[in-house]
């Protein structure tokens, strides 16, 4: 039996505040927009740039960007605001699993009859909806899991990029034979760096099992006893037993890891691709040094891409105006929308809108990310936009197994047991 | 007749201000202490979103206690607190005599020790964890000026903790030592001269005089710095996060990823397992220690 918690207890428990709030809201003669981003610098800067050129075209409106931490304490923040009716009138959240963890029915504006939904792609549509009503719309570009790669180091060795798991290994060993730049780049002083290598591999799992999500959520499939999603651990493990790692791979940061392959420090570094607009951010000389490509894994003939969709905007339930905030969305979502982003923070991939375009000179990890998306280029969604069972621990348990504490069956086992508190939270069936 | 009587008794006790008197208190505590206390009872027996809840009874208190960071985090927590607290006695009760002593610009030596007490934990969390950097740290260059290599101070499982908990004592000790100060300082100087007649040595009158009558300072940090290194956090999440991995993790900073993940019920069943383990450590620990002051 479940119980819903009036939001009126809620809202009175934080009482203080929220009157607070109102009272200055109230006061505004012109309309004010909260808008709620994570606190990347590439995030922060295309919200801002959106703010000043949506007011600039609608001078009555002020949009205020507002920046929370990312990662675990963000969800922390979006859904304790949510919680105790104190969200912005828009924020921004991931698509998928974690979106519908945030009980969209009862906290989100209702998009589903917007124009710009038919400019809309129907694969992002589908990570924003719950039953048949579409609450968000995409901010920011699609992304791909895979490995950053230094393109000189490559260049130099004459390596080229390679197809299989064992191609990357050679083109690893070549590297450390060379000596002075580190094969592979890990950064477990951000802990959620550490899982590209078991969550960019599931496109390689999909091609092996293609009713891995379907069964995974239904509690009928496990990392631990399918071979071909263990690889991705097993993988992470071979890379550190091989003494391919930077040496301070347990202290350095994802600062470090995207300083260390734009300049040569390091050769591969696994990531997501969004990654692209902090080093057009911070290491601009050096962009054009990095390449990408998806994680190999034994098929050179079904490489592909594990794709991550982008990032959802969405209006706030009990925003005082909620006109003001489709329109605000509509724009972020429009082909002027994401010229502004692409002016603000580089061309990072593809948008999920489909009359958006690219500008010819992307950089050159954006030109090889775009070539998965394109004619004859193979995706296949992440496995948190295909099943809702995503565990919290999965950043601990890779940062064991890829610094030699835990060995990698150990470890999708225990990943195992993680996912079941979630699936349970979120009262699946097949879990109890 | 007897009701009369003990209402007539406990008047004249209460009596010292009208109830009215004790109203706000009463709220205060009612309101911000009783009532959160009770809620996170009944919260630790359900699964519970923020948005809505369902009563599973004991299920939370099984799954916390089938974790499998928990057997770590228990076991991490009672070596972190055993070893801060530990240490701060030593190091406090010997910095005490020394700051007690004759010892030149006694009063800035006293301030200076002090002084880390007053430092925010998150900013010396971050401070040590640049000096404890394996490649780039303080530290470990100069270790290396020496020849030698030192290890990852807070990536290398086996010493992960102890660095941290070297941290702790560092911030910690200027509280011991001021409790051990004020303890020291109140024993009457005529039994040190009566100790020096019978002719004991230096180490004679710290053992049987210094020792015994700074007890009271002793169960004070004793009991202090058990109940901090017990609910120890801050300085753990701000340096390793729990890392490498678990091998860091205390029970608080379990509880803590569990609320980030969202497992509202779950987190709130592991503030109340962490309740009662503090209070059957310290209770019966205070209970003891004071008892056997009073014997002495």
């Amino acid at each position: 039996m479940a119980y819903t918690i009036s939001r009126h207890y809620l809202a009175a428990a934080a009482a203080g505040c929220a009157l607070a709030l109102s009272f200055a809201a109230s006061a505004q003669a012109e309309v004010k927009l909260a808008f709620l981003v994570d606190n990347a610098p590439a995030t922060v800067k295309a919200a801002e740039a959106l703010a000043a050129a949506f007011h600039a075209r609608n001078p009555d409106i002020t949009i205020e960007v507002e920046a929370r931490a990312a990662g675990g304490e963000g969800d922390n923040i979006v859904k304790t605001r949510l919680a105790t009716g104190e969200m912005t009138d828009v924020f921004m959240y991931n698509a998928g699993s974690l979106f519908h963890a945030l009980n969209p029915q009862q906290n989100m504006l209702d998009l589903t009859d917007e124009p710009y939904q038919s400019d809309i792609m129907d694969t992002f549509k589908a990570v924003v909806s719950e039953n048949d009503r579409i609450y968000g719309a995409p901010f920011q570009t699609a992304m791909g899991g895979g490995v950053l790669y230094n393109r000189k180091i490559y260049a130099e060795l004459g390596l080229e990029v390679p197809k299989t798991w064992a191609e990357f290994m050679k083109n690893n060993e070549a590297i450390k034979a060379k000596g002075g730049v580190a094969p592979v780049i890990q950064t477990f002083r951000d802990t959620w760096t550490s899982q590209l290598f078991v969550l960019g591999d599931f496109y390689n799992v999909l091609q092996a099992v293609p009713d891995f999500p379907e069964k995974y959520t239904a509690n009928q499939i496990k990392y631990a006893t399918t071979p071909a999603a263990l690889r991705g651990f097993e993988h992470q493990a071979e890379v550190f037993n091989a003494g391919y790692l930077n040496e301070d791979f347990g202290s350095a940061s994802y600062d470090d890891g995207l300083r260390m392959v734009s300049k040569g420090e390091g050769a591969h570094y696994p990531m997501l691709t969004f990654a692209i607009g902090n080093l057009f951010e911070n290491y601009r000389d050096d962009i054009d040094n990095v390449g990408f490509f998806a994680l190999p894994g034994d098929d050179a003939a079904t490489n592909g891409l594990t794709a991550w969709m982008a990032n959802g905007i969405y209006g706030y339930a009990q925003t005082e105006y909620p006109d003001e905030v489709k329109k605000f969305i509509a724009f972020v979502a429009g082909k002027e929308g994401c010229d502004t982003q692409t002016e603000a923070v580089g061309a990072i991939g593809p948008y999920m809108t489909k009359s958006c375009t690219l500008p010819d000179d992307v950089p050159p990890a954006t030109k090889d990310l775009v070539a998965y998306f394109a004619e004859g280029g193979r995706n296949a969604p992440a496995l948190e936009f295909l099943s809702p069972v995503k565990g919290p621990a999965l950043e601990q348990i890779t940062v064991e197994i890829g610094s030699g504490i835990r060995s990698p069956l150990d470890g999708a086992k225990l990943y195992d047991e993680d996912v079941r508190k979630q699936a349970l939270q979120l009262g699946l069936p097949g879990w109890e | 007749m007897t009701t009369h009587g003990k209402k007539g008794l406990r008047r004249r006790f209460a009596a010292a201000y009208p109830s009215w008197f004790y109203l706000p208190a009463a709220v205060i505590f009612g309101v911000l202490f009783l009532f959160p206390t009770f809620a996170s009872l009944f919260f630790s027996l359900t699964r519970w979103t923020l948005f809505q809840y369902s009563f599973i009874g004991l299920a939370n208190f099984r799954q916390f206690f089938s974790e499998p960071f928990l057997v770590w985090g228990l076991v991490n927590t009672l070596i972190y607190a055993v070893v801060t607290s530990g240490s701060k006695v030593v190091l406090g009760m010997l910095l005490g005599i020394l700051l007690t002593s004759n010892v030149m610009a006694r009063g800035l030596l006293r301030a200076v020790v002090f002084f880390p007490v007053l430092v925010s934990t998150i900013g010396v969390g971050i401070t040590f964890t640049m000096l404890m950097h394996p490649t780039n740290g303080l530290i470990n260059d100069v270790i290396a000026a020496f020849g030698l290599k030192g290890p990852a101070w807070l990536t290398d499982p086996r010493f992960a903790l102890l660095s941290v908990a070297f941290v702790d004592v560092w911030k910690g000790v200027g509280l011991a030592t001021v409790i051990y100060i004020a303890g020291i300082v109140s024993i009457p100087a005529e039994y040190y001269e009566a100790a020096k007649m019978d002719g004991a040595n230096a180490l004679q009158r710290f053992w049987n005089v210094t020792l015994p009558l700074a007890r009271p300072a002793t169960v004070t940090v004793i009991i202090l710095s058990l109940i901090g290194g017990l609910r120890s956090f801050d300085l753990i999440w701000a340096m390793t996060k729990g890392g490498p991995g678990f091998t860091t993790d205390v029970v608080a900073s379990v509880i803590y990823k569990q609320y980030q993940a969202g497992f509202y019920g779950l987190s709130t069943t592991g503030n109340v397992v962490l309740f009662v383990l503090v209070a059957a450590i310290v209770v019966p620990l205070s209970f003891v220690l004071n008892r056997k002051e009073v014997e002495a």
